[in-house]
């Protein structure tokens, strides 16, 4: 199946414009297939590291969103330990006017701000809630143990 | 048997003229007091409402549609909006019919805005155009032909708004509250938008869809959950009142099912317990069985333990206590009988024993109701199995000896009584579990066991070979009724207990605490 216009003019613009702190590169085989990395935002307990992520097109994108997935162990309240993110965009507020650059600042977005009261994994959002500064040691603890490139 | 061919001719005669007479209304039992001689009988059957029968009517898809359509005609002069835009807003309010004529009245533009009904839109209604220059950003399309976008302004090319309405509509099942593809964006695709845009088989299963969100907004109306079934339930009985009703329905496609859960009917237990009583079941029935049948206790820590290897001395691992697992002494007394016990109720090992069979008992208590619950639900499946085997001899005994199709509907009768009664049964098991013991227990399980001896009596008799089954008919018929009788005074004794606070179910407690 030819790619759509849009997943080129997406392609185009990622690899043209690039945002700070984040990559998107497809793979060669598989255009729809993209490996992502994105830097922990400052001020956050991932500051420091670079985050792996895979990302895949399905064939109704942009009418369903993408497929990601954090490849990196990351201690998150919102992400659990098969990488998968808890992300209003990602799932019911879709919009297929929405694109790879802006889901992917996004989740940039969910590491400067975690929400414990949306949990994914349950055990991390609890110590979260119970202990937010010993929670924000361990996301530290992980980032330098798994994130450092 | 010609009493018999009499009752039941004039009993279909009479529901003839029960459905004929239906339209007019509450009034057809006043038409049947003068039908005397059979009336008495009638209503020792069937009478007009029993305690644990609730209010319900079945809506076919044309009634949903009816009554939406009533409601909107009746709103539609109130808010002086033409029938399609008071449609609109009720859906807006999810068939609130309250708070749409609140709020409207209240600040009538703001509704009218919100719901994509503004005088704006209504002088410029939604058009399809071409914009010189648009690049879509869905599909990164320049300067398509066609481009649409709602009041909101987020414009797309027709061809993507189509193909997304499609995924929403088909996949997802939205109807009445699509938002704008557009990010972030809360409007709601309108009708007069989706007219302009959709068409065909996709408008159908959207209208679909619409009537389903009206049953779904309605508190009191329901689907029947049998598969492929299309009727819905209008019931009045709400989430609160669970506790104290237990709101079986039957829908015309024969299922009957609970109003509240949308489980089979499940009476007379409430949905709580049913709930609670599932979820125990799915999670301990068979490891209890098995701790029951594999494993004893410690008779000193009370530790659980599984017997691994053929000595009987055991020493536990947990508290270091030395034992005889025949016996369950303590090991010490047994001399120097080492590896087999043949003390005959030596008294440590009579305590301990006692002891055991305290400790033991929850569990105990908990297997005795599962296995005559279980038994019910299993009982009742031979029931049917061996019912449709019967038929069909029964049909073979009918080209035979050339009797009617209704002499042997007493079988199916019957068959039908068994399986209600064993699914009543069933539930009473689950019941009395949580059922903490008072005066009225006694009654309660008084019922249950002449509904049990009923039931077995009945069920024997379908095991009867068939040739035999003929000479069985009176007495099969008496039994079905009796069965049907005790299943009715268990029901009701029960529901009136329940609505009255009277009995003490534990899950009610857990509750309210």
């Amino acid at each position: 199946m030819a790619l759509p216009k849009r997943i080129i003019k997406e392609t185009e613009r990622l690899m043209a414009e690039p945002v700070k702190g984040i990559s998107a590169v497809p793979h060669e085989d598989n255009l729809r297939y993209f490996d992502v990395t994105i830097d922990g935002p400052g001020q956050s307990p991932y500051e420091g590291g670079v985050f792996k992520l895979e990302l895949f097109l399905p064939d109704d994108y942009p009418m369903t969103p993408p497929k990601i997935r954090f490849l990196t162990k990351i201690y998150h309240p919102n992400i659990d330990r098969l990488g998968r993110i808890c992300l209003d965009v990602l799932k019911s507020n879709w919009s297929p006017a929405l694109q790879i650059r802006t889901i992917l600042l996004s989740i940039q977005a969910l590491l400067g701000a975690p929400n414990p009261d949306d949990p994914l994994a349950n055990d991390v959002a609890q110590k979260w809630k119970e202990d937010e500064k010993g929670a924000i040691e361990t996301a530290r603890q992980w980032t330098e143990q798994y994130a450092k490139p | 048997m010609d009493s018999e061919d009499e009752f039941n001719s004039s009993q279909v005669s009479e529901d003839e003229f029960m459905m004929d007479a239906d339209s007019d209304a509450e009034d057809d039992y006043g038409v049947d007091h003068d039908d005397v001689g059979f009336e008495s009988q009638h209503t020792d059957i069937k009478p007009a409402k029993h305690a644990y029968e609730v209010d319900f009517k079945v809506c076919s898809p044309e009634d949903i549609e009816a009554q939406q359509a009533r409601q909107v005609a009746d709103t539609s002069s109130l808010l002086e909006q033409p029938p399609e835009a008071t449609a609109i807003l009720f859906r807006h309010f999810r068939w609130n019919k309250e708070r749409l004529i609140d709020k409207y009245m209240d600040n009538r533009d703001a509704v009218l805005e919100a719901a994509g009904l503004s005088e704006e839109a209504a002088s410029s209604p939604p058009r399809i155009e071409k914009v010189p220059g648009f690049v879509c950003d869905i599909c990164c399309d320049e300067d398509p032909e066609e481009t649409f976008a709602m009041k909101c302004g987020h414009r797309f090319c027709v061809d993507c708004y189509k193909q997304y309405l499609r995924t929403k509509i088909k996949d997802e099942g939205e109807a009445a509250r699509i938002r704008c593809p557009g990010d972030g964006c809360n409007k709601i695709v309108d009708s007069k938008s989706l007219n302009l845009l959709i068409t065909g088989d996709l408008k159908e299963r959207y209208d679909e869809l619409l009537t389903r969100t009206y049953v779904d907004d309605k508190e009191n109306l329901k689907w029947c959950p049998a598969p492929e079934c299309v009727y819905a339930i209008d019931c009045k009985v709400r989430d609160k009142e669970l506790m104290r009703v237990v709101p079986t329905v039957h829908c015309d496609c024969g299922h009957d099912f609970c109003f509240g859960c949308t489980l089979d009917d499940h009476q007379p237990a409430p949905c709580a317990l049913v709930k609670k009583w599932l979820k125990k079941c799915a999670d301990d029935s068979e490891t209890a069985n098995w701790i029951s049948a594999h494993t004893k206790e410690c008779p000193k820590c009370h530790s659980t333990i599984e017997k691994n290897g053929g000595c009987n001395h055991m020493t536990c691992r947990k508290c270091r206590h030395e034992f005889c697992w025949m016996c369950m002494g303590i090991w010490s007394e047994h001399g120097t009988s080492w590896y087999n016990c043949n003390r005959y109720e030596e008294k440590s090992g009579h305590e301990a024993r006692d002891a055991q069979a305290k400790s033991r008992q929850a569990l105990e208590r908990y297997l005795h109701y599962y296995q005559r619950y279980a038994n019910h639900e299993q009982s009742a499946k031979l029931d049917k199995d061996i019912y449709l085997k019967t038929e069909k001899k029964m049909q073979q005994l009918q080209n035979t000896t050339g009797m009617s199709w209704i002499e042997v509907q007493f079988l199916d009768s019957a068959s039908q009584a068994l399986q209600q009664c064993r699914r009543t049964l069933k539930w009473t098991y689950a019941f009395a579990y949580y059922l903490a013991r008072n005066n009225l227990t006694q009654i309660f399980e008084d019922n249950q066991k002449d509904l049990e001896m009923a039931v077995e009596n009945l069920s024997e008799m379908f095991e009867k070979p068939v040739d035999q089954l003929q000479g069985l008919k009176v007495e099969m018929m008496d039994k079905t009724a009796y069965c049907t009788k005790r299943r009715i005074i268990l029901l009701d004794d029960t529901a009136v207990n329940l609505r009255e606070g009277m009995l003490d179910l534990d899950v009610i407690h857990e509750r309210e605490c």
